[in-house]
């Protein structure tokens, strides 16, 4: 492709191809994907599940599976790098170009120290013979300079002895450690909390800075790329469909899937409850593409074109260099700037009716006063003892009206999940009290407990593991319908409206769980909830293991329903942008204890909690001229074990507030543990700190 | 942690106890002692049998909770009672477990170490030739009886004999027994003596281990070879042989711990089979002829043995854990 | 243990919107594809068939009886008249050896029945419910596991003379489930806080429901493949036993007892031993190499040492 460029590039690929032989064919997972780096620059990939992006990095260094067929040139100042020996190829790994990947956890060995690890990195290429003292010092140097506390000490620990965001900040040591020209990370904050992504994202950037490296960025989160990437190529069933510099291809997408990825994405800065643009239908499978463009199906713009030829990626004329895309209409998208709104019918959601009754006035669903949940801490396989206990749930209290969303935020830790699991179990809790529909959890009988069972109902998150792959669907809807004794004839026909509900054929009743995606499924998941009838809906991140395009129309869907059936949510996420979009009060939690809750555009808009305010500032914008321009709040340090907790404030030893503060005041944060309370004006919107004061992040 | 510890081993006592009494319960109450001096011809008047039997605490006539009741009595001061022929339990046995050592030490050392490079290495070969014809070695010895296994060598040993020219008195390899009685077991004719009575049984536990430990390493291996952290070492700049080596084997060698830990426990309970094919006198031939013979002390006395090296090897099996796997460590 | 990531491609090559009717192949269809391409397993598949048939309708084509003596032939070598030759007592080896193979297939079948499922509910139950019946089961399985079976066995072996070698089958499945509940009862814990068990327990269905439904069937490839092991296990194990005189007791026959009677004179009258060793190595080797495949097929992802 036409290219003006000052230097020679770094890193070339050219019409690079992998195919992998598997049972139901050859799966062509990289179909002719041409870019190039040059040094220093931060060339961002996003694509979502299928779309090649992680093959064609692996391919780069041929760190591919045996079964793997790779064709094409990649080039590395020139030096080709397809076709050498493993011998060759090693010495450039690890020294030449380096490579971060997603589960720290699982990509590194656990039967060695960590230090030893990074040791092993600068030894292997050390031909003058480096000392193991030597390599072991400069790991340790390493440490430190990735911003693991304690270096000389966690130097000797094992893999698993770290956590999430830590292991990673080690295999970026270990990236590092030679000095590379380029690092490829391969979705290395995906599986992170976000404020440990947000301090990821800036070792990442600090060691870019060390190295002068340039960087290859693999992620499916348009966020990350447009804080972190100069430039961007969104991959689509195996090829790249646009590129360009990100302000380009973010603000002037010119080929539809851009255009529908940009427009379903939530945004926590997004006003009002407006509706989500889909995109309809689900990315084709890589065994059997059809002819044409493999977008062709789920485009509203398609024309007979588009079905018989794929377009080649050709460059826009009036944007930016080297801005390209492939779309047989993009001349059509320049010239008349659509935008996803023109291109993507908005659905119209209806109104709910429930909004129109003020929230005090309506009855209360759910209602969780001062709930506690505790667990043993057990230590060692061999020899388990108690060592302590972990304080999961330390005390929140919330309620749900009839027709309402409560979002219940928090990284990992914080304890959500154990409260609605505490909630779904229906038994006195350990301490405070839990009432479901007026009647308390605490003093039901059987037969109570498996009545109300009707109206509670959940939805899990990971859509494959949600349902038995055991069962046909049809036997999986029945279940709920057999349990509670409904009589046969009037079961098929509730299957039938349960599928209709969900927008799925009925004749689909008889196939597995594995034979729907992982969208339908999750629908599958929602018909199952929904088929006695419940009032109230506990949904554990039902989106978070879905693609971004499909999470837009489940989103819609659940809205949908919640305001024909009159249902109630209790809907526990991680992802702000979707806590935005469906709910309409939220309460952020952090170690066991809800530190804020209120309507949400008050919390999102004016978060009073240093935490919230945190949690807000790291959920990075799929926008790159407001990502330039925040300043992000990045917290310091993991957080504390759950079954250590700090005394008086939890959150004082990660708080930004807190360290701005003087002596006496910290006294105060230091002993007493603040109550969730309304102050900042609103009676509505309470949160748990000393020294609450509303700032605006998003 | 201590109380931890007592409390375990408290349970693994009981455990102990419990299972040598149900031995010893059966075996008073299904074996008949008697029956070995019934057979003669002619019969010894009852009261002899009597008092031969009450010598060795076997009498049926006397009740079963009494003759318990002594047996244990004798346990408390290590005291395993006598075998049916008047000798003291513990010396058959201590004797017995060095002989079991002999023949299966070597064979078991050899054989595991060839096993699970043999299973590594079919591992990284797939599909290779040399992965089917390990494959294949395993599928036939494993599907094979030991008792087979141990007739079909001897044979071959004895037909290599004949064959070479061997037909007298000196053998290249021999067959029966531990060593030609009269030399000294550690003078040079005698080492050498030792060592070619020791070739075929050892041949045997060679061929069982190569087989066990080449299908299960091999399978431990292939789990390990789709791992990711295999792919960061090669990102790292380790060639594929050396990475598989250092970081892959090293990890697959876990799932042995158990198995390593076992045959090394057991190696005092020797080999049933092959001791019986090739006439050692150890504690496998002591197992069964206990209950041919009908010897009850003798009976509960292999059992106790036998419960308590399981025992050691269970925990030993911990220990080989932590010692390989840092995520187990307390 | 494989746990499909983003990282594979493969996993979300997704049908189109409405499921066809290729990915739409039931479970079971696509296990026995698989299966058939093993060409090794289909033999042996053919070959455990073989020797069943050949054990159960050789009385009707042979023309002597296991008991039955020739006394115009002692010792014989393999002949027209007596295809696998004759004993010291005149009985014909091919009877024998056949009639000793209904013994050994029967007690390999039926043990693994019975042992795979004791181990599968006992196992699933000590999982899902814990508390007091999983310590007191735990503890048995330990206890069972310190008893030497073979030497109980051996003990009690005398009270199975005669007709009712039903009682060693049952001894001999009692000492071979233990590892496959523990193993059970670990797939329950792990499975037991799997997403579609949470709803089914919060939509109210009871306990011992969700075990049978939920639990044992997610577990049905390693219970196959347990129940194949422990075939190939049992029959060796009765080899065992009946080789010292502990396991199926004359007049009765087994392919034990005649390698037990005949190992002495493997050198002299060799076809008294290689008949007898020989099917039951074919046996044993037929039923693993099933059970291997049965394995590839039930697991792919296991022992193929690629993810991409």
């Amino acid at each position: 492709m036409p290219h003006v460029m000052s230097a020679p590039p770094l890193l070339e690929v050219d019409d690079l191809t992998v195919t992998f032989g598997s049972e139901a064919g050859a799966v062509r997972a990289v179909r002719g994907v041409s870019y190039q780096i040059s040094a220093g620059e931060v060339l961002g990939i996003v694509g979502e599940s299928g779309s090649g992006k992680t093959v064609s990095s692996l391919a780069v260094m041929n760190l591919l599976p045996p079964n793997a067929t790779v064709a094409g040139a990649i080039r590395f100042r020139g030096t080709p790098l397809t076709g050498q020996s493993d011998r060759d190829l090693s010495k450039i790994r690890g020294k030449n170009i380096s490579m971060i990947f997603q589960d720290p956890l699982s990509a590194l060995t656990p039967v060695y120290t960590v230090g030893d690890q990074i040791a092993e990195a600068l030894l292997v290429h050390a031909d003058d013979g480096m000392s193991t003292q030597a390599a072991q010092t400069r790991a340790i140097e390493l440490l430190a300079l990735v911003g693991i506390p304690n270096p000389r000490q966690r130097a000797t620990a094992f893999p698993h002895e770290f956590s999430g965001g830590m292991r990673q900040r080690v295999m970026i040591a270990m990236a590092i450690a030679n000095d590379p020209d380029l690092i490829i990370a391969d979705e290395p904050t995906t599986a992170l909390d976000v404020t440990i992504q947000a301090q990821i994202l800036d070792v990442l950037q600090k060691a870019r800075e060390i190295t002068g490296a340039a960087v290859i960025l693999v992620t499916h989160d348009l966020g990350v790329i447009a804080g972190f990437a100069d430039r961007v190529a969104v991959m689509y069933a195996g090829r790249i469909v646009e590129t360009g510099a990100v302000d380009d291809v973010f603000y002037m997408p010119r080929m539809p899937y851009t255009l529908g990825l940009l427009g379903s994405i939530p945004r926590p800065d997004a006003q009002g409850h407006r509706p989500l643009t889909p995109i309809e239908g689900t990315p084709p499978s890589l065994v059997s593409l059809p002819p044409g463009c493999p977008f062709a199906p789920r485009c509203p713009m398609r024309v007979q074109a588009c079905i018989e030829d794929e377009p080649a990626l050709v460059p826009m004329t009036g944007s930016g260099e080297a801005h390209a895309a492939a779309c047989h209409r993009s001349g059509e998208i320049e010239a008349r700037n659509l935008k996803s709104a023109d291109v993507f019918a908005l659905p119209d959601l209806p109104a709910n009716p429930a909004d129109r009754v003020p929230r005090e006035a309506r009855a209360v669903v759910l209602e969780v006063r001062d709930l506690v949940k505790e667990f043993p801490l057990m230590k060692g396989t061999i020899l388990r003892r108690r060592t302590g206990t972990v304080h999961a749930v330390d005390g929140i209290s919330f309620d749900i009206r009839e027709g309402e969303t409560l979002g219940l935020v928090g990284e990992s830790g914080c304890g959500k999940t154990t409260a609605i699991m505490e909630i779904l179990n229906l038994v006195r809790p350990m301490a405070g009290t839990i009432a479901v529909l007026g009647k308390a959890t605490a003093s039901l009988t059987d037969a109570e407990r498996f009545a109300i069972r009707r109206d509670l109902q959940v939805v899990f998150q990971d859509p494959m593991a949600s349902l038995d792959p055991r069962m046909p669907i049809g036997d999986i809807l029945d279940e709920p319908l057999r349990t509670h004794a409904v009589p046969a004839p009037e079961r098929t026909a509730r299957i039938r409206e349960l599928l209709g509900l969900v927008g799925l054929a009925p004749e689909h009743a008889n196939r597995y769980p594995q034979a729907f995606s992982g969208g339908q499924r999750q629908r599958i998941g929602i018909a199952r909830a929904l088929a006695l009838r419940p009032k109230v809906l506990v949904l554990d991140e039902p989106v978070s293991a879905l693609d971004v395009s499909i999470r837009a129309g489940v989103i819609n869907l659940l809205e949908r329903l919640k305001a024909d059936l009159g249902l109630s949510y209790l809907f526990v996420a991680h992802d702000l942008s979707v806590v935005r979009h469906i709910a309409n009060r939220v309460a952020v939690m952090y170690l066991g204890r809800i530190v804020e809750i209120g309507n949400v555009d008050d919390v999102f808009d004016r978060p009073a909690h240093p935490y919230t305010q945190a949690l807000l500032s790291a959920v990075p914008l799929p926008d790159p001229k407001k990502e330039r321009r925040r300043r992000r709040i990045v917290l310091q340090g993991d957080l504390p074990s759950p079954s250590d907790p700090p005394s008086g404030c939890r959150f004082r030893t990660r708080c930004q507030l807190f360290a701005e503060l003087d002596e006496p005041r910290r006294q105060r944060c230091l002993e007493q543990s603040p109550d969730l309370a309304p102050r900042t004006g609103g009676a509505d919107h309470l949160d748990a700190c000393h020294y609450a004061e509303p700032r605006s992040v998003l | 942690m201590v109380r931890f510890l007592l409390r375990r081993l408290l349970y693994l006592v009981l455990l102990v106890a419990v299972s040598t009494s149900v031995a010893y319960l059966l075996a008073a109450t299904q074996l008949n002692p008697r029956a070995r001096y019934e057979g003669r011809n002619p019969p010894p008047p009852e009261a002899v049998v009597d008092a031969a039997l009450d010598a060795v605490n076997m009498n049926d006539k006397t009740p079963v909770a009494r003759r318990f009741g002594f047996w244990t009595r004798g346990l408390t001061q290590g005291d395993l009672g006598l075998t049916i022929e008047g000798m003291p339990v513990n010396d058959e046995i201590s004797r017995r477990m060095w002989v079991s050592l002999r023949l299966v030490l070597i064979g078991s050392i050899v054989g595991t170490i060839l096993g699970v490079a043999a299973g590594a290495y079919g591992a990284v070969k797939q599909y290779r030739p040399v992965d089917h014809v390990l494959s294949v070695f395993s599928f036939v010895a494993l599907s094979t009886p030991v008792v087979v296994l141990a007739v079909l060598l001897k044979n071959a040993g004895i037909g290599l004999n004949n064959g070479l020219g061997f037909t007298g008195e000196t053998k290249l390899l021999y067959t029966t027994g531990e060593m030609t009685p009269g030399l000294d077991p550690w003078s040079l004719v005698g080492l050498t003596n030792r060592a070619a009575h020791v070739v075929l049984p050892s041949l045997v536990l060679i061929v069982i281990a190569v087989a066990f430990y080449g299908r299960y390493q091999r399978n431990a291996m292939l789990d390990v070879l789709g791992s990711d952290f295999l792919r960061t070492a090669q990102a790292k700049g380790l060639p594929r042989g050396r990475a598989l080596i250092v970081h892959g084997l090293r990890t697959a060698l876990i799932p042995m711990a158990t198995f390593f830990a076992y045959e090394f426990a057991l190696l005092f309970v020797g080999a049933t089979f092959t001791e019986r094919i090739f006439g050692w006198h150890g504690m496998g031939e002591y197992f069964v002829d206990a209950v041919t013979k009908s010897d009850v002390n003798s009976v509960a006395g292999v059992t106790l043995f036998v419960a308590v090296l399981v025992l050691i090897a269970g925990f030993l099996s911990d220990l080989a854990y932590a010692a390989l796997d840092p995520r187990v460590r307390v | 243990m494989a746990d499909p990531t983003e990282k594979v491609p493969v996993r979300d090559a997704q049908p189109a919107a409405a499921p066809d009717a290729d990915a739409a192949l039931s479970r079971g269809r696509l296990v026995w594809r698989r299966f058939l391409r093993r060409r090794l397993a289909m033999v042996g598949l053919a070959t455990v068939a073989l020797l069943f048939v050949a054990a159960y309708l050789s009385p009707q084509i042979s023309i002597w009886r296991y008991d039955q003596l020739d006394t115009s032939a002692f010792l014989s070598p393999p002949s027209a008249a007596h295809w696998f030759g004759t004993t010291q007592n005149g009985f014909d080896m091919f009877a024998l050896t056949m009639r000793g193979m209904q013994k050994s297939l029967v007690i390999g079948l039926l043990g693994a029945l019975i042992s795979t499922t004791l181990a599968a509910v006992i196992g699933a139950f000590a999982g899902y419910f814990g508390g007091v019946l999983s310590t007191a089961l735990l503890c048995l399985v330990d206890l069972l596991l310190v008893l030497p079976g073979f030497l109980i066995i051996a003990i009690l072996s005398p009270s199975f003379r005669g007709q009712s070698w039903l009682v060693f089958v049952l001894l001999l499945a009692a000492f071979q489930w233990m590892i496959t509940a523990r193993i059970v009862r670990g797939m329950t814990l792990s499975l037991k806080e799997r997403d579609f068990v949470h709803a089914a327990r919060f939509m109210g269905v009871p306990g011992r429901t969700i075990i049978f439904r939920h639990i044992l069937p997610n577990m049905a490839s390693l219970l196959i493949i347990d129940a194949t092991i422990n075939v190939s296990s049992l029959i060796l194990a009765e080899v065992g036993l009946s080789f010292f005189g502990f396991g199926v007791q004359p007049p009765d026959v087994s392919l034990g007892t005649l390698i037990g009677d005949y190992a002495g004179a493997a050198l002299t009258y060799p076809w008294e031993f290689y008949f007898p060793a020989g099917f039951l190595v074919a046996l044993v080797l037929a039923i693993n190499v099933v059970g291997d495949g049965l394995r590839d097929a039930l697991d792919p992802n296991a022992g193929v040492g690629i993810r991409s």
